[in-house]
């Protein structure tokens, strides 16, 4: 229970904790960012932000996945060929293959191992921020919008400027609204992270399949049948632990949003507050 | 070749009829929407199958959920929580390993490895308690006064579901059902990345437009492609559910008649 192997395994758990707080806050970064920036009052930004949105979650789910981290890894491979190797006369598109210069490589060839799989990883990284972005966008613009009007009339009437009652009114009153949306969102978070094996990343999954497969008396010190099964119950165990705590942990925070708000949640605070 | 030769060809490749190699070099457009959409042809066998199987258990669990007994109410919240809290990909991976290691044991078994009738269970399962969770909440918005006017007209039991509660139940519960058709046919892409084996490749279509990306090192093709199928058959998903969505509302005037609200996922 305790080889290389298998503290790999264990690592792994903490690969899948890391994505989720990598991701989370990256991902909420892109979707405040396209849910302003649907909200600009300069047109093609709006244009732009809202095409994001449309378009991520428009297109299903899992080939998004499997299409961005290809897609990245060229672009970026494509942009590195640009400035590096201005001189290279040859098509990059050679029928069947993508072709770039050797010094345009990313990570490049004689990179050691670990810059491969840290590389892999923030492609990952990216391909998820990007896909919840766009889902996180579209609650926060929701949430935007439900702000009750009269507090931006308010907020005009005291004579702050569109920006100003933007950061001082919308943003703070934002979160109670948007809380539903973004605690589903992070209760698909944690149950989309086992396609990090999709993405090439040695997560959970890889592992589980690694060691519980049949292991012969020659090769370790631990023999034993098919054990895959076991190691996907305990994944399972792992992950329905992990929502529970979520689950709780989330609606401690909806409680505390809600004190002094608008809401039917905050009323009934209020309510009890007041009765005894 | 000519692309009518590769439909004849590839058309039916997904589900052994056809040529049995895939093609491998000079890959053509034609070829790779043939069998991408040969491929599709799992996707709609699974949803469809999950859907079908799914609706009346999601049901049945909804109603046990709701139940006054409470070991049943109890198993059903297991039930329900075991399914939505745990990823779909890990309960396929689960289920496939469930169903070798009963094979061992049980010849009875033999056939649940593959993935027709192996996937197509923990489909069914995980969209029962999706289903169910949705169904739940239905029931428990039913009007107070709907229930009281079939005990007023003496309806009871099974008389007083079929006419009263069932219909309003699936017309509250319709809009977000159909969300979760859309998003089971999503889900069923998953299903040969997962465990099971794509024999002979004999796979879905996001198996052969992976299949094809790695062959051409070119993503911008078969997953466009891809996408276009699904938007087909999420379009065909919305017209008949929004066919049904008015056949259960046919009493209401158009304009008090609930929208079909369409509320794009990301994976389960």
């Amino acid at each position: 229970m305790t080889t290389g192997k298998h503290l790999a395994f264990y690592a792994s758990f903490g690969t899948v904790l890391m994505l989720l707080a990598v991701t989370a806050p990256l991902a909420l970064a892109f979707g405040f960012f396209s849910a302003t920036g649907s909200r600009a009052q300069f047109a093609p930004l709006r244009w732009v932000s809202q095409t994001y949105m449309a378009l991520v979650r428009g297109i299903p789910d899992i080939a998004f996945f499997l299409f961005f981290v290809i897609a990245l890894d060229q672009g970026i491979e494509w942009l590195r060929h640009q400035a590096k190797c201005p001189d290279w006369s040859e098509p990059i598109r050679q029928g069947n293959d993508f072709i770039v210069c050797a010094a345009a490589k990313m990570p490049l060839n004689n990179a050691p191992e670990s810059v491969h799989q840290i590389y892999g990883f923030a492609l990952a990284v990216l391909t998820f921020a990007i896909v919840f972005g766009a889902f996180a966008g579209n609650v926060l613009a929701g949430a935007m919008n439900t702000v009750p009007h009269g507090q931006i009339e308010t907020a005009e009437a005291y004579g702050m400027s569109h920006r100003q009652a933007f950061w001082r009114i919308i943003v703070p009153q934002m979160w109670i609204y948007a809380l539903p949306g973004l605690s589903n969102l992070w209760m698909v978070l944690i149950k989309a992270t086992p396609l990090l094996f999709l993405l090439g990343v040695e997560d959970v999954v890889y592992w589980a399949r690694e060691l519980g497969g049949t292991k012969n008396i020659r090769f370790t010190e631990y023999p034993h049948g098919d054990w895959r099964m076991w190691y996907f119950l305990a994944l399972l165990v792992f992950y329905l632990l992990f929502t529970k705590v979520s689950e709780i942990v989330l609606s401690r925070v909806t409680r505390k949003l809600s004190q002094g708000q608008a809401t039917a949640g905050g009323e009934a605070l209020r309510k009890a507050g007041a009765a005894p | 070749m000519s692309c009518l030769q590769t439909v004849a060809d590839y058309g039916l490749r997904s589900i052994g009829i056809g040529e049995r190699l895939l093609p491998r070099a000079d890959i053509t457009l034609c070829e790779q929407i043939t069998l991408i959409g040969s491929g599709m042809l799992w996707n709609i066998y699974f949803g469809l199958l999950a859907i079908l199987f799914g609706f009346f258990s999601a049901t049945a669990m909804a109603l046990a959920k709701n139940s006054r007994y409470k070991p049943l109410r109890k198993a059903a919240e297991w039930f329900i929580f075991l399914f939505r809290g745990s990823p779909l990909f890990i309960q396929f991976f689960f289920g496939y390993f469930l169903f070798l290691s009963l094979k061992q044991s049980f010849p009875l078994f033999d056939a649940f490895t593959s993935a027709w009738i192996g996937a197509a269970i923990v489909l069914w399962l995980n969209t029962t308690a999706y289903s169910a969770e949705i169904f739940y909440g239905a029931l428990q918005s039913i009007p107070k006064g709907d229930i009281e006017a079939a005990d007023a007209y003496g309806l009871s039991g099974w008389k007083r579901f079929r006419r009263i509660t069932w219909p309003t139940l699936l017309r509250l519960a319709w809009p977000a059902y159909t969300n979760e058709a859309i998003f089971i046919f999503h889900s069923t892409t998953l299903v040969f990345f997962s465990g099971f084996p794509a024999l002979q490749q004999k796979g879905d279509a996001l198996y052969y437009a992976s299949y094809f990306a790695d062959k051409t090192f070119n993503p911008f093709i078969p997953y466009p492609i891809l996408a276009g199928y699904f938007v087909c058959v999420t379009l065909c998903i919305i017209l008949t559910f929004g066919a049904i969505n008015r056949y259960l509302n046919r009493h209401l005037p158009s304009s008090k008649r609930p929208r079909l609200r369409l509320r794009p996922q990301v994976i389960r």
